[in-house]
């Protein structure tokens, strides 16, 4: 009897439905992961030969772990003064141009989001035109030129206060916060600059931590701005740059300048025992992970960051 | 008389207007002189392109724009001039600027979207923020950085390149292959590289708008007999078209940008026909070789070429009832 309906089951079409989710998240979940291992692998492989004796990892073959581990690579990377000078100006023009983007921005954001603002139509056109109007490297080059910025450190930060699509991201945002806490505030006789301050900021971290992460990332791994403008000054170099002229050595890029800070790191451990490719994947590292560490805070900002920025108009 | 007095009660409400927004005005003015100043005066170096400038020592470059001859658009048709050198390069540039773009697009624009379905189907949540915060991390690596992982990645199995290890060990092929040598390659490494750095990042907006999609929808397809295939297609993708039309005509507008890094460190010798793009002529040919005119002419077709493109985009688009940018 319980045979029989056994086999009447399995002769109904349908009992195949009922592995179709098993199969599909199976497959969907494996192409998942791979996709995973695809995206880390690059940099745990780098790390690996980081840490990995220089002289060995010509031989090639590391992929997740260093087959002989070293820090040597790490400690000649620091002992190179052109290497942490460019580290600490890396972090210098970030810290500048995520304040003074922050405050402006939002000033401009703030300003732009008032309704009843006579020149917002003017001004918004104005900013979003820059996305896609493009004046050209030589214009560019000759603008900073006559304004006294090439190969000084204003070329760093300058330039970069105000970008287009952060702007919309925060306008966007405060758009979205209720009119009664303006309306309340003016009724208590706060007057614009307050509200804006007292009232709105406090309101708007995380489209202003959002803001933050997106310039410090771009601030941090810039490196054309040193190479056009800065490049003649060495006090000047930021960690991107250098990192920038190790791989030009590397792969051979002759205009960029030898890669003479791997040279320089080599030397300055003393060692044989430390190649430029080992130099490189400690530079690398060195250069990938102060943003690979504020990123886990703020991730949770920037998905709604990238949508605001979505919204038509 | 009426009209008189309209008018001047339309100019002193606006006036009163200004006055009594002297602080949003405060606070914005400055920033937009400022904009004026860095995106819009720099265009007055537009006649460069129209002009013999040379740079001359000791003099600023209003002075050297002030002196230059004007020319025309002579140095427009020395670029387009396909018998010179100098022409056929710019053209091949062009070429690959557009090759490279569109196949970013193409590849990025299907994969990103059968990513965010494939995501989408994640039903544990814990599980999904993690893979998500993986696919995402890669936008964070600067371009220098990605390019370096690139020439590790597709070197050859003795200089350690994985991809090629990867190959062989699936036998999916008998040889190494010499990516960076052969120019044939060069577009799909372009492509490449963009799709693992961008890949996970361009999912967020789609995603974003299919978690928007009504749940009742599914419900009713479910009960209809719809299967997992055909509510994807005929309910997630039905309800997300307005993002992909949009994301679609704003790119087009990058349609003449195929990034540098990439280009720049990767590119040599050998494969310089199919690796050089208009940024990579403009700052060879341009500035290195100091033909400030043909460089800035390139610069300005660009952009001419790109706005344009987007505008019909965004016409034809609207014109069938579709989304417009602007």
């Amino acid at each position: 009897m319980k045979k029989n309906k056994n086999k009447e089951q399995n002769k109904m079409p349908r009992k195949s439905i009922q592995w179709e989710p098993i199969i599909f998240h199976t497959i969907n979940f494996t192409l998942l992961i791979g996709l995973c291992i695809i995206m880390i692998y690059p940099m745990l492989n780098q790390l690996a030969i980081a840490l990995n004796d220089g002289l060995d990892a010509i031989r090639g073959g590391i992929r997740l772990w260093p087959r002989e581990f070293t820090l040597e690579n790490f400690r000649a990377v620091f002992a190179t003064h052109t290497i942490v000078d460019a580290f600490f100006m890396s972090v210098y023009r970030t810290v500048i141009t995520v304040i003074l983007n922050i405050i402006i921005t939002f000033m401009l954001a703030y300003a732009l989001s008032r309704r009843e603002f006579v020149l917002r139509k003017v001004i918004t056109i104005v900013f979003v035109l820059t996305m896609y109007f493009d004046p050209g490297l030589i214009p560019h080059f000759l603008l900073m030129q006559s304004l006294g910025m090439v190969n000084t450190f204003h070329i760093y930060w300058v330039p970069n206060l105000i970008g287009a699509f952060n702007l919309i991201i925060m306008r966007t945002y405060i758009r979205g916060i209720s009119e009664s806490y303006i309306e309340s505030a003016r009724l208590d006789g706060a007057g614009e600059f307050r509200i804006c301050w007292q009232v709105i900021m406090p309101l708007c971290k995380p489209v202003i931590a959002t803001v933050a992460l997106f310039v410090a990332v771009g601030s941090w791994n810039a490196w054309f701005d040193n190479f056009i403008f800065n490049a003649g000054t060495q006090r000047l170099a930021v960690l991107q740059f250098e990192l920038m002229r190790l791989l030009a050595a590397a792969t051979g890029v002759g205009q960029a300048g030898q890669g003479h800070a791997a040279q320089a790191a080599a030397a300055a451990a003393g060692v044989a025992q430390v190649t430029p490719l080992t130099i490189r994947a400690a530079i690398t590292v060195v250069a990938a992970v102060p943003i690979l560490m504020v990123y886990p805070f703020l991730q949770k900002y920037f998905v709604s960051g990238v949508q605001l920025g979505g919204v038509k108009e | 008389m009426a009209k008189v007095g309209r008018l001047r009660m339309g100019r002193g409400r606006l006036a009163r207007k200004y006055k009594l927004q002297w602080a949003l005005l405060l606070m914005t003015v400055p920033w937009f002189l400022y904009r004026l100043l860095f995106s819009y005066v720099p265009l007055i170096g537009w006649y460069i392109a129209f002009s013999d400038y040379r740079p001359r020592i000791g003099m600023s470059p209003w002075q050297q724009i002030m002196q230059s001859d004007f020319v025309g658009l002579q140095n427009f048709r020395m670029l387009l001039d396909t018998d010179t050198v100098m022409g056929q390069r710019f053209i091949q540039s062009v070429i690959n600027t557009f090759g490279q773009a569109i196949l970013t697009q193409i590849v990025g624009f299907i994969a990103a979207i059968t990513l965010s379905l494939m995501l989408h189907e994640v039903r544990v949540n814990g599980l999904k923020k993690v893979i998500q915060n993986i696919l995402y991390l890669p936008h964070f690596l600067s371009w220098v950085i990605v390019a370096s992982l690139a020439s590790l990645a597709l070197a050859l199995p003795v200089s350690g390149g994985i991809i090629n290890e990867f190959l062989l060990w699936t036998r999916i092929i008998r040889e190494p292959i010499h990516f960076l040598a052969n120019p044939s390659y060069f577009w799909g490494i372009v492509a490449g590289t963009h799709l693992w750095r961008n890949l996970g990042w361009n999912t967020i907006i789609y995603l974003a708008a299919m978690t928007a999609v009504d749940p009742n929808l599914y419900e009713a397809a479910s009960i209809d007999g719809a299967n997992r295939y055909r509510k994807m297609w005929h309910i997630t993708l039905a309800c997300i078209r307005p993002t992909i039309v949009m994301l679609l005509i704003m790119n087009t507008g990058w349609l003449l940008t195929s990034g540098f890094e990439i280009q720049w460190f990767l590119g040599s010798g050998v494969n310089i026909a199919r690796a050089e793009n208009i940024d990579i002529f403009i700052l060879r040919y341009g500035i290195q070789m100091q033909n400030f005119g043909i460089a800035t002419a390139a610069g300005i077709m660009r952009t001419f070429v790109s706005i344009t493109l987007l505008s019909i985009v965004n016409f034809i688009s609207g014109r069938l009832g579709g989304e417009r940018l602007f």
